[in-house]
């Protein structure tokens, strides 16, 4: 590159800046990363920024998807992954991928909105091209950020204020009274919940031992898929190739991947695991926070740690009156639906993270339980 | 009494009505607590003053080494009633942790709930749902699972649809000195090692004191000393959710040992619960099916030591149709069932010669109280008075005793 035409490209960026009000006053997006403080608003991260009716990534950002991915409350989510430059996360077969210390991993969850800015749909499909999203017709919620510091990962909730300009951080979570829109017209008020950092933790420490914050979609199964953010690309391979995935990774088609939980072309049983592997398994496995309970919603669970004819332990009220966590070929005798399908706070599962009751996922396990051979054997001495 | 108690609840309804509707709860102090609560560093005490405070969701608590402290359980009241969100009141992931003297009120599903922690003090707490027994009250009152080393002292557990105090998944623990009432189980010691139940009062729950196990857990349990314990009038009707392990207990349980091993029962005053003292059972009675067990679990409660208990008025009335039956069948329209019951499940893979070695029994020694065998593997076809065949006596277990700075207390 000559020394003429990297002038010529600043001088073209510089007349460009001039037409725009205010524009001298604004730095590029870049990612910033913040070791020790806590920044209280969301722009200091430099991952994305509201800006003219669109929400923009920084440069060197990448936004990802999963195959089925958690249901919170049917808000949109537009996830980012920034690595230092020069750096790339480590492949590993079933946990959380290694990054490196500076990461900043983003999400954020938005909706597109009804007559109202507080009716939120339920249908609603936005998401970003380009590194960018328009905000038309969107309401922007929260930005959740996971970031990588030497100590581990540290969760921080930012809140996107009325005018959609800025999102400040919210340690002690926060309450949205919204109202949704279900694509038959059906409407329900709710609450939406901002976690408070403990909250964060009750997802994210998935070893309830040792309590360390871990990211939970980026996992080689929830990310081995096409993506529209590559065109044309399984999103793993697209990561080999944009140097963001090392370590002893060969290709997409040989790892672990779980399916789209929407597609109907995959068996029932492989869309209705990876559903319960992605909402329950980061609590739900033999070292998670609900180990307590002795169910095991891991995609390699079977038998009584799936729930199989196991009763409950300590579910109170989210027994419901049923007699054991699934059993085969009776969906209505099964706790597992019923926990899906109440919203009361001492019942419903997850525990957090949920208002509403995800009526489509409900009826895919429904249809999965249905699904089964057996039964469970009365009570006695066998 | 029927129309006592519809001139009460008429009395209620007025005075409800004259209330004129409930101010807006405040919730102004709820962002302050849970920021203290994550600003916390090890070694800090949280006061927090005498009042009502309001909350509408979960509190959370992950910082180690931290105590809460209120101004006493009937001055400092934390409220859920209007709780929209979050499965108990307080959760805490984290070890030497106290709390004391204050109460958490009409939580949606469980109060206190510790988890994964060592080195516990939970003392002088009183969970309540204040609306008394009703199946949608939450599960659990005070609620340490996967625990070490913990003390639960003084405190007050009421109106629990599980059960006030329990203790799940924990080793190295002590109960003494609480008091649970109008739950459905009073006290529960779960899938537990070591633990030492003494000087409680359990009363008006419909089972006092039960020491379990659970099948599919990463522990069984082993080693409870329930004693000096005043298990009094525990009749209240089973208002357990259905499918839960405590909604199968029957009204008028005094305590219930099921499918738990080296159980000891001893120095209790154990009066009027109207299905018995004390029942001893296995995980077949309890309703679970076969198929939902691991292999590896055992169902049998064995070394089993009851002794120098003072047990009265119990089993005059015992709940369920086939208790019923039974008492009239064998011991007339006005008599009792004995003090204490068995289903009779011995698990013949221990057996030798033809009986339990006699480490494995289950024993009695106790002043007057015979043990009825329930003969449930043979259908319940013949029950039988069977206190000579328990006449034994197993090896005493040591005593809890708490480690560190809680050996102190």
């Amino acid at each position: 590159m000559t020394a003429a035409f990297r002038r010529g490209w600043f001088f073209v960026a510089f007349a460009f800046c001039a037409l725009q009000a205010g524009c001298s006053d604004e730095r590029a997006l870049a990612p910033i990363f913040h070791e020790e403080d806590n920044p209280e608003t969301l722009s200091e991260w430099g991952v994305l920024r509201a800006k003219d009716g669109v929400l923009e990534l920084a440069a060197g950002t990448t936004p990802y998807d999963l195959a089925t991915p958690l249901f919170s409350d049917y808000a949109l989510k537009l996830r980012t992954v920034w690595t230092p430059t020069g750096t790339a996360a480590t492949y590993d077969e079933m946990e959380a991928f290694d990054f490196p210390v500076g990461t900043i991993v983003t999400k954020t969850f938005y909706y597109e909105t009804g007559e109202s800015r507080d009716v939120v749909r339920a249908d609603g499909t936005r998401t970003a091209t380009d590194g960018a999203m328009s905000l038309s017709g969107v309401r922007l919620l929260e930005t959740r950020i996971l970031a990588r510091r030497e100590q581990g990962w540290a969760a921080f909730a930012y809140v996107w204020n009325e005018a959609q300009t800025q999102a400040r951080l919210k340690r002690a979570g926060d309450v949205i009274p919204l109202t949704l829109e279900r694509p038959d017209g059906r409407r329900e008020d709710f609450a939406y919940l901002v976690p408070n950092a403990n909250q964060c933790a009750g997802c994210h420490a998935t070893n309830a031992e040792t309590r360390a914050i871990q990211p939970i979609g980026l996992k080689a199964r929830h990310l081995n898929k096409p993506s529209a953010f590559h065109p044309g690309f399984n999103q793993l391979d697209a990561w080999r190739l944009k140097g963001l995935l090392a370590g002893d990774f060969k290709s997409a088609a040989a790892a672990p991947r779980n399916a789209d939980w929407t597609d109907t072309d995959e068996p029932l049983a492989a869309r209705a695991r990876a559903y319960l592997d992605v909402n329950c398994s980061h609590c739900h496995s033999p070292v998670g926070p609900a180990g307590t309970s002795g169910l095991d919603l891991e995609p390699g669970a079977d038998g009584p740690a799936l729930g199989l004819c196991k009763a409950p332990i300590a579910a109170g009220s989210g027994s419901g009156g049923r007699p054991y966590g699934i059993v085969p070929g009776a969906p209505g005798e099964s706790i597992l639906l019923f926990r899906m399908e109440t919203k009361d706070p001492a019942a419903m599962m997850p525990e957090l993270g949920r208002a509403v009751v995800h009526e489509e996922g409900a009826a895919l396990i429904r249809n999965w339980i249905a699904g089964m051979e057996g039964g469970c054997a009365p009570a006695g001495a066998g | 009494m029927r129309s006592i108690r519809l001139l009460a609840g008429a009395l209620a309804l007025a005075a409800c009505g004259e209330k004129g509707g409930e101010q807006a709860a405040d919730f102004s102090y709820q962002e302050t607590l849970q920021t203290q609560l994550l600003d916390a560093r090890p070694g800090d005490v949280i006061e927090i003053s005498a009042g009502t405070f309001h909350f509408d969701r979960s509190l959370s608590l992950a910082v180690d080494g931290v105590t809460i402290r209120g101004q006493g359980m009937d001055k400092t009241i934390l409220s859920f009633r209007n709780q929209i969100a979050g499965a108990e009141g307080l959760l805490v992931t984290a070890s030497d942790f106290v709390i004391e003297d204050l109460a958490i009120e009409d939580t949606k599903g469980d109060a206190l709930k510790v988890t994964k922690g060592d080195n516990i003090v939970i003392r002088r707490v009183r969970t309540e749902w204040t609306g008394g027994p009703k199946t949608e009250n939450g599960a659990y009152g005070i609620y340490p699972v996967q625990t070490t080393n913990v003390l639960l002292e003084g405190n007050v557990a009421i109106g629990a649809s599980d059960a006030g105090i329990y203790v799940g998944q924990s080793r190295n623990v002590i109960v003494r000195g609480n008091r649970a009432e109008r739950n459905v189980a009073g006290i529960e010691i779960e899938n537990t090692f070591d633990a030492d139940v003494y000087d409680n009062v359990a009363t008006e729950n419909t089972g006092g004191v039960l020491v379990f196990n659970m099948p599919n857990l990463s522990q069984p349990g082993a080693r409870t000393r329930v004693f000096r314990n005043r298990i009094i009038d525990n009749n209240t009707k089973n208002f357990g959710h259905p499918g839960t392990a405590v909604a199968n207990v029957p009204a008028g349980s005094g305590i219930i040992i099921n499918a738990n091993d080296q159980v000891e029962i001893f120095d209790n005053d154990i009066e009027g619960n109207g299905t018995a003292s004390i029942i001893i059972a296995s995980v077949f009675s309890s309703g679970l099916s076969q198929d939902g067990m691991t292999e590896d679990f055992d169902p049998y409660p064995e070394s089993i030591f009851i002794y120098g208990n003072r047990m009265s008025g119990g089993g005059k009335k015992p709940d369920g149709l086939d208790l019923q039956a039974l008492k009239v069948a064998k011991f007339g329209p006005l008599g009792a069932l004995p003090d204490i019951l068995w289903d009779g499940y011995v698990d013949p893979a221990k057996m030798e010669n033809g009986a339990l070695p006699d480490s494995l029994r289950i024993c009695v020694r106790n002043d007057g109280a015979a043990l009825l065998n329930l003969d449930a593997p043979n259908g319940f076809r013949n029950p039988q008075i069977a206190t000579g065949a328990h006449d034994c006596a197993l090896e005493k277990l040591p005593a809890v005793s708490l480690d560190g700075r809680l050996a102190e207390l």
